[in-house]
């Protein structure tokens, strides 16, 4: 779906004669290969590159130097650029920056009509993606009337009324509540499960990529580490050093093993931990 | 409290007036202030009422509403009409020290302060039954055939409607800002007007910096939803006439007929 090749892209600051200051690299040497219906994670601290690197996904942001493939087109090739903006979707992190419309079924209509989508269409398209998110009842509503979380899944909607085959998610839960977070996920996880779609996580929650089918971690503009959420989050004191927390429940359990309990790596739910307290007392 | 203020001064109905199309109203209150200044004679500005009264009839708008707009206009009616008053020349009625007040000039000020009245009354009555999105839209639609003289058109309206959608996010934004302020001392309603102005400087500058910033995120988002302007994009709500709209605009050429008819040319 997308591939990345020895993606480079680099920040330059110019002063005020336009002479070139300093030359800032957020990206540096990404490979990345993501396939069709998977739901990716990437999680990194303030700084890592990891939302530069998602612009380059829907051609906002163009290579340094390297390529970026989405679903085999190149990002750099002008005749491409709408197909992929309309391919992969993306929900950026403020709520009230990414509505246009007035009303909310404006909004999720905004997308469609730039397409050239026929008006009967749109209103399908509209409703169906409204009903996705479950906020088919505040179609008529004004976005400013909306919670956070509600405003961020008629985004969601925004971009799913544009049929994508792919959703990228910019720290979409990084101004929400925990109430607000929980919403978008679940919306993220259901796109994943039912429509199939493919999604792409970027985020510095660590209790939201549990349930990712793969977890790269960024670190100036590298990617550190990669791999199921299972293996990364066995790894504690790596992640320590780069500056990222575990779900609290993986760092209960690690601690307890450091102490001498007998408990295995990469524990990441409650449940989960229960079971293996279970075992190991042989209840 | 600063997300329920009503743009414009929509007031929400369900009547013909509501449902028309925009175009219809925009077209409809240009042509009724046309009118109002070619009329000469009384007769004339009781067609101008009655057909007045008529719209608001059908508006269901309640009219202390429509009457609320003239508080705003009502020191400009007083000076034009005193211009109106002492300044025209013609047969002397009274005149007392330097002053003298002719027929003339009555005449003069009573038909102004009519034709001020019935404008406001007027555009008003267009405002209070169309939403500001609808208007956009029915602006737009209308300034279509500018585009041949190269008039940006659709981005104005796009502008327009921008606008109105982040005036609420910005309002609440200064509060948050003012408030913050003011919780580390400053003052912004004491002192001499010129004080005052010089305390929302601090004010200003933040609300900019975050206004461009918006800017720049919405600019992304939109980019980032297939947005390049207003050629092959379709329309989810798209403006098309329904047979009220046809009799209205009968209505309108009717009303404009006798106007002149009895407005200029019989009397």
């Amino acid at each position: 779906m997308i591939r990345t090749e020895n993606l480079v892209f680099e920040y330059i600051r110019r002063d005020e004669e336009g002479n070139v200051e300093g030359i800032t690299r957020a990206v540096d040497g990404v490979n990345l290969d993501i396939k069709p219906g998977q739901f990716i994670a990437i999680l990194g601290h303030n700084g890592s590159g990891k939302s530069t690197l998602a612009k380059h996904f829907n051609a906002l942001l163009y290579p340094t130097e390297g390529e970026v493939f989405v679903d085999g087109m190149n990002t750099e090739d002008d005749d491409n650029l709408w197909n992929i903006r309309q391919e992969a979707g993306m929900v950026f992190q403020n709520p009230d920056n990414q509505i246009i419309g007035q009303v909310v079924e404006e909004d999720v209509g905004f997308g469609p009509e730039n397409m050239g989508v026929p008006t009967k269409e749109i209103w399908e398209r509209v409703e169906e993606s409204l009903n996705t998110v479950g906020m088919l009842q505040f179609r008529k509503s004004s976005p400013n009337h909306l919670s956070g979380g509600q405003k961020q899944r008629v985004s969601i909607a925004g971009v799913i009324a544009m049929h994508p085959k792919c959703i990228i998610f910019d720290e979409p839960t990084a101004m929400l509540d925990p109430n607000g977070r929980k919403e978008v996920i679940r919306a993220a996880r259901a796109l994943n499960d039912v429509e199939k779609i493919t999604i792409i996580l970027i985020t510095h929650y660590m209790e939201e990529v549990i349930y990712a089918d793969k977890v790269f971690v960024m670190d100036k503009g590298h990617i550190e580490m990669s791999g199921t959420p299972r293996e990364i989050f066995s790894q504690v004191d790596k992640l320590k050093e780069l500056r990222l927390g575990v779900p609290q429940v993986t760092l209960l359990a690690h601690e307890l093993k450091k102490s001498g309990l007998p408990i295995k790596d990469g524990i990441l739910t409650k449940e989960e931990f229960v079971q293996e307290l279970k075992r190991i007392k042989g209840i | 409290m600063l997300r329920d203020i009503t743009l414009g001064q929509y007031y929400r109905a369900d009547s013909v007036l509501h449902r028309l199309d925009p175009r219809v109203k925009l077209v409809a209150t240009f042509m009724f202030i046309i009118s109002l200044f070619i009329v000469k004679n009384f007769i004339g500005y009781i067609i101008a009422a009655l057909f007045l009264v008529t719209g608001i009839a059908l508006s269901k708008v309640p009219p202390k509403f429509i009457f609320r707009g003239m508080k705003a206009i009502f020191f400009l009616l007083f000076i034009t009409m005193l211009f109106n008053l002492f300044l025209t020349p013609g047969k002397e009625l009274v005149s007392f020290w330097k002053i003298t007040i002719t027929y003339e000039g009555i005449k003069m000020a009573v038909m102004m302060a009519i034709r001020l009245v019935f404008l406001i009354t007027g555009s008003s009555l267009m405002t209070l039954t169309t939403t500001p999105n609808n208007l956009t839209d029915g602006l737009e639609s209308l300034l279509r055939p500018l585009k041949a003289i190269r008039v940006p058109v659709h981005e104005i309206s796009m502008m327009m409607s921008i606008a109105l959608r982040f005036i609420p996010i910005l309002m609440e934004e200064t509060d948050k800002i003012m408030k913050a302020q003011m919780a580390r001392g400053a003052d912004f309603e004491s002192g001499s007007i010129i004080k005052r102005a010089k305390s929302l400087v601090p004010l200003l500058v933040p609300l900019f910096i975050s206004a461009f910033r918006r800017a720049n995120d919405l600019a992304m988002a939109m980019e980032a939803r297939c947005y390049r302007g207003g050629d092959g994009r379709t329309k989810m709500k798209p403006l098309i006439y329904a047979k009220t709209d046809y009799m209205a605009y009968a209505a309108i050429v009717l009303y404009l007929v006798l106007i002149v008819v009895f407005g200029r040319i019989l009397f």
